[in-house]
């Protein structure tokens, strides 16, 4: 049994005369012990599923379960999760010491113990030295380490964790995804993390629930979601979407419906057999580094993106290759029919 | 002229403060001054006209005279209870508004609390007279059927008609306290467990804390300059207020004495509060 059973979820914000359906129908199951991201662009319902587990927002209707019990109408103190908060929510007149003793404290733990276990959280997410300093003595990545220090401590069930890396620069936020899935994996709590960047939710899950619209559009592994994307809104938010529809599906691929192929898997020029082939022409060119991102207009009208990796043959002047004519090809097995 | 300006920032810094500094080294810190001077003056008993002699009898007089020392432990008492009294009301009152009322009804609090603060001085405080009136008052109408009586005026009515006039300059700041008190971290105190009891005196309480003491210097200071109230309110009662102002006219650097008094008071409370953040939350 999902250690958390979400049944027909829903919410709505706002009056009778604009309301906005914030959550609409969403069933989820949550295992115990993995990693989830709840993935999707602002205002796709994602943060306020996660404050629905959390008991910040009631739902209108539907039902949540953890560890088969209801807690849909229990209040946020009464549930067996803890939140790390986008702000961080540190309390500002407490030391780290304190701050992450405060859930130990409300429920009566010993002076000495929760002193023990605090301790034990700060050396987890390597803070150690720190009990003494206010949260405004810290830097961002210091309090997100002691506001996940905070929520550990208490060995919830589940740690519901919303975007707690947004505010933090791509370098720090890179080395805190590495951090947080070794830190799940070392305490093995259910992780629930809401994001709406694709790549970390890529690089973390062990599941990911891609929202929009108040709905899950799909719930898979990452492989999945990447190379089977259900429909054209998860194959255009997780990475980029490259859809062949329409009247350019029946020239190139002679076949009607949509289906999408992902940048890495087409080539510029060499055509070997056995693959689709199209003709266009290079209208931007983007170097990136490690590899280089062409986007090429064909001749059927529609655009796609290839993405070429850098090598000592290709490191030629790619600007060059603007505005000049080229072919584009892929594995037929590359290609993936995706729900308009 | 204005090229010079222009060119030098600081030149025009200088030119735009120089009036409200005028006004306030003249006006505020040279009245001050001058209190200060004419304490320690002297006066001619017979003439009651002042000589300019330095002279330390008036602060002697007002330390050494027992009457003198309980007046001002009258005034510190009654100021402190005003402020505890702005305080246990405001607290509460500031809560609603800031997060429990509608955000669209704000607005009409916030009015409404500050409503009294444009009826005059005097026409509050006589209302409070006509409350506290001795067997025809109000209060007394009320409570005596049940056996009881108007306290009539003294210490009480004093009390209650400070709180009454000084409680929204105890209200407005807390409330601006907790209005920027950000919901995640109320969110957060919930969600490690605490109720809402606990999330009150744990986490609201004492970030809020720097905003009532904000409250508690307008409240206190207020209250201890009163007279007037203490006329109307006070029967016999007396506050520092009332000394000066009857040796006001009969002999003026005793006064003056009299009236470094709460000066001296306010600057050991506020360099005792220094700390606590709250002067930056006025």
């Amino acid at each position: 049994m999902a250690l958390i059973q979400i049944r027909s979820l829903a919410k709505s914000f706002g009056t009778s005369k604009s309301l906005v359906k914030a959550v609409d129908g969403v069933d989820l199951d949550i295992q115990a012990g993995e990693f989830l991201t709840l993935l999707g662009p602002s205002g796709s319902g994602k943060t306020t599923v996660l404050r629905m587990i959390a008991g910040f927002e009631t739902p209108d209707s539907g039902s949540i379960l953890l560890n088969g019990k209801d807690i849909t109408n229990l209040p946020a103190y009464e549930r067996d999760v803890n939140t790390v908060f986008q702000d961080y929510a540190l309390f500002p007149h407490m030391d780290v010491i304190s701050n992450i003793e405060y859930g130990l404290k409300v429920k009566g733990v010993e002076k000495s113990e929760r002193r023990k276990q605090a301790l034990v959280a700060l050396e987890q997410v390597r803070l150690s030295g720190y009990e003494n300093r206010k949260p405004s003595q810290l830097s961002g990545g210091q309090r997100q380490r002691v506001a996940l220090a905070r929520a550990l401590v208490n060995r919830p069930s589940v740690l519901l964790l919303d975007e707690p890396l947004g505010a933090l620069d791509l370098k720090l936020r890179q080395q805190m995804q590495i951090e947080l899935k070794q830190l799940q994996r070392q305490v093995g709590i259910t992780f629930v993390f809401v994001t709406h960047d694709q790549e970390e939710a890529l690089t973390m899950s062990d599941r990911i629930a891609v929202f929009d619209r108040g709905k899950i559009q799909q719930i898979d592994k990452p492989a999945a979601i990447y190379e089977r994307p259900k429909n054209s809104f998860v194959a255009d938010f997780v990475g980029v979407s490259n859809l062949i529809t329409g009247s350019s599906a029946t020239a190139i691929l002679g076949k009607s419906g949509t289906y999408t192929v992902r940048p890495e898997r087409i080539t510029l020029g060499n055509v070997a057999s056995g693959q689709r082939v199209a003709n266009g022409v290079i209208k931007e060119v983007e170097y990136l580094g490690p590899a280089t991102r062409f986007l090429v207009e064909l001749d059927t009208g529609i655009s796609l993106v290839a993405l070429r990796q850098n090598t000592s043959q290709s490191s030629v002047d790619v600007e060059a290759l603007r505005n000049t004519k080229t072919t584009l090809s892929w594995d037929i097995s590359s290609e993936y029919e995706v729900a308009g | 002229m204005r090229d010079l300006l222009n060119k030098r920032a600081g030149a025009r810094a200088a030119t735009l403060i120089s009036l409200p500094l005028l006004w306030l080294v003249v006006l505020y810190i040279g009245s001050l001054f001058a209190l200060f001077i004419t304490s320690i003056w002297q006066i001619d008993t017979f003439t009651s006209k002042i000589v300019r002699e330095f002279t330390l009898q008036n602060f002697i007089d007002v330390f050494t005279d027992r009457a003198y020392f309980n007046v001002t432990i009258r005034t510190l008492f009654v100021a402190i209870c005003v402020t505890i009294i702005c305080a246990v009301i405001a607290i509460p009152m500031a809560f609603f508004i800031a997060r429990v009322a509608k955000e669209k009804s704000r607005p009409v609090l916030i009015a409404l609390l500050i409503t009294p603060l444009w009826a005059s001085y005097l026409v509050k405080i006589y209302a409070w007279r006509t409350m506290f009136y001795p067997e025809k008052g109000f209060i007394n109408w009320l409570i005596s059927p049940i056996g009881l009586s108007s306290p009539g005026f003294g210490i009480f009515a004093v009390i209650i008609g400070l709180t009454y006039l000084w409680l929204p300059y105890m209200i407005l700041p807390i409330y601006a306290g907790m209005e920027k008190l950000p919901t995640s971290i109320l969110d957060a105190s919930s969600d490690l467990g605490a109720k809402s009891a606990r999330t009150f005196f744990s986490v609201i309480l004492p970030i809020t804390w720097p905003a009532i003491i904000a409250g508690s210097i307008f409240t206190f200071s207020l209250s201890m300059g009163d007279y007037i109230t203490v006329q109307i309110l006070g029967g016999t009662f007396q506050m520092l207020g009332n000394v000066v102002y009857q040796n006001f006219s009969l002999n003026l650097p005793f006064a003056a004495a009299v009236a470094l008094i709460p000066v001296i008071i306010m600057m050991v409370y506020l360099s005792s509060i220094r700390k606590t953040g709250a002067l930056d939350n006025l």
